[in-house]
């Protein structure tokens, strides 16, 4: 049962995480609450549907599907991170105005909410194959039932519980400085996602390693432990990176931090005056 | 435009690996009753080489290790192949993620 619970524990934390920080992201957009809800579900439907084609995944491409399966799942919602991080560089002022001033939600119709929806669905679509695919092992392979039945929602409670804790604790940053708070971490977890993309096209030896294992800190954090894993999604840590996926990490950040100051400036000339009281947000 | 640059990224070093990969040194493990066999995989060091892991068992496994990270799943009877390295002198450890109590092995790398 233990081992079950670890499992599902462990796959839950990685979507539960990147579920969060779009919750966070998508404060006081209006219906967000369907739109991540149905962004999960068409992830959980996902999932099964990967793992009874992993058979064919993993054939294509000369025994490579797996791996450029992975990159491009990865490097999907990366683009789309990317595209909502720098939309909000332009709209985050109107939208916290509009939070101050009504206390409601804001009915934006944008296309870069839908992205965010996509990367929900994506990222449990990633977590939640290899889920299927070891619990149809376990199932397969005599697992008891009892086991099964128990460890799989512990599993599921505790990495939600800890996406939930990220959540609110997300929700304690002043509304000032809240959407540039969470435009940055959706910032290191594109440039994370990138890292893990680039590591799978090194595994495939479709990229060069430019360095296998540039430092080694795994002595302190170890890839392999829960914090390690954390870390992992939230800003791509990784205890013994390949230089290109460090390569792949500062891309992410610079092309994002680049495109994030040139909308606001572009933006910014329209609106320059925005008022700076600290009021606290019902919303 | 980033892309753009990715798929170039891509496209040259599908050329470049498939040149390398011809004479690239092959080591092959089993997965059997959830154990991999052997269990010791001898390797040279500061090459680069692929493994190959064919799954004999109904079950699914991932070949797994965070120590020369690498992550892949194995179908039953089916098998992979996965690109490590070059990597430094020393004990790297591997596991199967599906079972952890059973599947444990080592890459020495020497």
């Amino acid at each position: 049962m233990l081992g079950v619970a670890l499992l599902v524990f462990r796959e839950v934390l990685e979507a539960a995480l990147i579920v969060s920080i779009v919750a966070a992201a998508t404060r006081g957009v209006a219906r967000r609450g369907l739109y991540i809800s149905g962004g999960i579900a068409l992830g959980v439907l996902g999932a099964v549907v990967v793992a009874l084609c992993a058979g064919a995944i993993a054939e294509a491409v000369n025994g490579s599907g797996q791996e450029l399966f992975n990159a491009c799942v990865l490097f999907a919602a990366v683009l789309m991170i990317a595209w909502h991080v720098i939309w909000m560089s332009s709209h985050a002022r109107e939208l916290v105005q509009h939070m101050r001033s009504v206390g409601g939600a804001v009915k934006a119709g944008s296309s870069s909410l839908g992205m965010l929806f996509a990367v929900v669905a994506l990222a449990v679509l990633r977590e939640g194959s290899e889920i299927v695919l070891f619990l149809y092992g376990m199932a397969a392979g005599g697992a008891g039932v009892g086991g099964l039945v128990s460890g799989i929602p512990v599993g599921i409670i505790g990495g939600v519980a800890v996406g939930f804790a990220l959540y609110f604790g997300l929700l304690r940053i002043p509304l000032r400085y809240f959407f540039t708070a969470t435009n940055w971490m959706l910032v290191l977890l594109a440039a994370g996602l990138a890292s893990t993309g680039a590591r799978f096209l090194l595994q495939a030896d479709w990229l060069p390693a430019w360095g296998n294992q540039v430092w080694n800190s795994s002595a302190l954090l170890c890839n392999g432990s829960v914090i390690g894993q954390a870390l992992h999604i939230l800003i791509g840590y990784d205890a013994h990176p390949a230089g290109i996926q460090i390569a792949f990490w500062l891309s992410v950040v610079i092309a994002l931090v680049i495109g994030m100051k040139f909308t606001a400036r572009a933006s910014g000339s329209a609106a320059a005056t925005a008022p700076t009281a600290s009021t606290r947000s019902t919303a | 435009m980033k892309r753009g640059l990715v798929a170039g990224l891509i496209g040259l070093n599908l050329l470049a690996g498939a040149a390398i990969a011809a004479d690239m040194p092959e080591y092959k493990l089993v997965i059997k009753d959830h154990q991999f066999q052997p269990a010791e995989l001898t390797v040279p060091a500061g090459a680069k080489f692929k493994v190959l892991v064919a799954n004999q068992d109904s079950t699914p496994s991932e070949f797994e290790s965070n120590e020369f990270n690498r992550e892949k799943i194995v179908l039953p009877n089916s098998q992979i192949t996965v690109f490590i390295g070059p990597l430094d002198k020393g004990r790297y450890k591997f596991f199967d993620d599906f079972h952890q109590d059973t599947g444990n092995g080592v890459l020495i790398v020497q």
